[in-house]
């Protein structure tokens, strides 16, 4: 019965897909319909050939399946996120890499939110619902919720992030940032993340235990919050049902406070919130102790949820936002420092009695990395959101350098580790396939974040103060392409620290490759022969 | 009263006031007496063995 409804559903979609793409107004809505037309046609196959087998599968055990195409899919996503990365990096240094003949599609500024939909939403998304489907389950002592809802989520997560990609490149974008999908697409991001509150609430309500584990108060904050973020700021209105452009609801300087409660909120709530979520769980796990302070946890958490929402006007000094909103704003990104820098310490003191293991385990040592680069960023951030500060730093390269010290430190680190913890357990290995490997990516990663940041430091404080320098008669000095030019060297080093970055991503993919192949490698102890 | 202005005012005094009573309430809730005991508890529950994986009938 319920299958005998999905074909109709499917073959609705597939119809409607195709009436769409012919009807449609622009490329990427057209494309986007034959995208959808064919995915609803393949499922619809799919379901069909899968009608009558009575459904033999398993339900006892944790529902692991669908953590390890989440796990595969965060080291996709991952490598594509970073080489994008890298090459609008040396896009900037080297403006032909733009590739004339390939205009408009390869131009940076559609490249851009590739990359940072493909690191955040991609990488970090699927980092995210994989490793919340592992953890409440393995907190809560019972299985996913809701049967294939979290197969739907998955594939439908992963959709909206092909839909989302094609679209940058194609010229589809509602210009907010971090928020660029148009209408449908946020519609469909909609159902998808009500389904993953669904598995993920469902699976709490089923729970063994008594008491919710905080990483689960982590995770559910994140969920919620996003769902939240997400419908206010994508409201608007479709200029036609046939076409991919539309408009805002909110406008002028109320779009921009909505824009940057939301995109600020991202920040607190999916990038630091949920992989707060990952770090009390992995990081106990690892160290094999349970988390220092479950008091301080619980305050980190309620601290975080009542001043992070407030932080949004931060991004909007000196502009036509009211100067209370902005100090508002600032005020609070300065409180934040301090359950940020709880949160960090609640994480590194959890190693305490177990330091020896930063010398033996790779892990263990990308956890601490993590939660420094987490303190460093959090301590930056709020530094910057002082007025004063803001007027220096703002619309410079320190801004750039200052995500990308949060994102690369704390939120890859912490999902690199997440990623070695979980391949072994999920495919049945001892342990990775090479050490040494985590080691190397150890280590080209951290030294590409220490380029990259330092040479954003020096690049943003640089412009920032060409900007201003005046002469004796208040002329200013410096025209806008002399900051681009002295930025040249600094570029080509940032650049060199993506292509690190992108190297240990890669030698993390191959290592991973090898640990699900299977067997780990065997070294030969030294002074006997080779058989 | 404009709608604006209503609820300008009660967000910064009673809805002020109602958060922070709520977010010092739960600092203190979590000083409660007897929560050092649930929360040592509660702290375990990532390491505890027996739920590494999951079989029918002995779920706990």
């Amino acid at each position: 019965m319920f299958n005998t409804f999905k074909l109709i559903l499917l073959g609705l979609i597939a119809l409607l897909a195709a009436i769409a793409a012919n009807y449609g107004r622009d490329l990427a809505y057209q494309v986007h319909a034959i995208i959808i037309m064919l995915v609803a046609s393949g499922t619809f196959i799919y379901v069909l050939r899968g009608f009558d087998d009575r459904p033999q599968v398993d339900h006892s055990g944790y529902m692991d399946g669908v953590i390890r195409y989440g796990a595969i899919a965060t080291g996709f996503w991952g490598v594509v996120g970073f080489l994008v990365g890298t090459y609008i990096a040396f896009q900037l240094a080297f403006p032909v890499l733009n590739l004339e003949f390939a205009q408009p599609f390869t131009n940076f500024g559609r490249l851009r939110p590739l990359h940072t939909s493909s690191v955040i939403f991609a990488f970090g998304g699927n980092a995210l619902i994989m490793s919340s489907f592992y953890i409440v389950q393995r907190t809560c002592g019972s299985r996913l919720w809701g049967g294939n809802l979290a197969w739907f989520v998955f594939w439908g997560y992963n959709l909206f992030i092909v839909l989302a990609a094609t679209g940058y490149v194609l010229g589809s974008t509602q210009s907010k940032e971090y928020a660029e999908p148009e209408w449908y697409v946020d519609i469909w991001l909609t159902v998808v993340w009500v389904a993953f509150l669904l598995v993920f609430v469902g699976t709490l309500f089923t729970r063994k235990e008594k008491h919710i584990y905080v990483a689960n108060w982590f995770l559910l904050s994140f969920i919620v919050t996003v769902a939240m973020l997400h419908i206010v700021n994508n409201l608007s209105i479709p200029v036609s049902i046939f076409g991919s452009k539309s408009v805002q609801v909110f406008s002028g300087v109320q779009d921009a406070m909505v824009q940057w409660w939301y995109g600020h909120n991202a920040v607190g709530f999916f990038l630091t919130a949920g992989f707060l979520g990952m770090m009390y769980y992995f990081v106990p796990k690892q160290a094999g102790r349970p988390v220092y302070s479950y008091k301080l946890s619980i305050i980190h958490f309620w601290a975080l949820i009542f001043l992070y929402i407030w932080a949004g006007p931060h991004h909007l000094h000196y502009t036509a936002l009211p100067d209370w909103a902005t100090t508002l704003g600032m005020v609070f990104s300065i409180i934040l420092w301090m359950p940020s820098w709880g949160g960090m310490i609640n994480g590194l003191m959890t190693l305490q009695g177990a330091w020896d293991k930063l010398r033996t385990d790779p892990i263990i040592r990308m956890m601490v990395a993590s939660l420094a680069f987490y303190g460093m960023s959090t301590f930056e951030g709020p530094m910057m959101s002082i007025r004063a500060v803001n007027s220096l730093s703002h619309y410079t390269d320190w801004t750039i350098g200052h995500v990308h010290s949060g994102a690369l430190g704390w939120n890859g680190m912490i999902t690199f580790a997440a990623l070695y913890f979980l391949t072994p357990r999920l495919w049945g290995r001892e342990r990775m396939y090479s050490v040494a490997a985590i080691n190397w990516h150890f280590w080209l990663a951290t030294i590409g974040i220490v380029l990259y940041a330092s040479s954003m430091w020096v690049s943003g404080i640089m412009e920032g103060l060409m900007w201003r320098e005046v002469d004796a008669q208040g002329f200013l000095v410096n025209s806008f392409a002399d900051t681009v030019a002295a930025k040249h060297p600094m570029y080509v080093v940032r650049a060199l620290g993506g292509v690190m970055y992108l190297s240990g991503g890669l030698i993390m993919v191959w290592n991973m490759w090898m640990t699900i192949r299977g067997g780990v490698r065997v070294t030969a102890p030294v002074g006997v022969p080779a058989e | 009263m404009e709608l604006y202005t209503f609820l300008r005012h009660l967000a910064d005094s009673w809805v002020l006031l109602a958060m922070t009573l709520f977010f010092l309430g739960v600092i203190a809730w979590v000083f409660r007496p007897g929560s050092r005991k649930i929360h040592d508890e509660i702290s375990q529950i990532p390491l505890r063995k027996d739920l590494e994986t999951l079989t029918k009938g002995d779920a706990k």
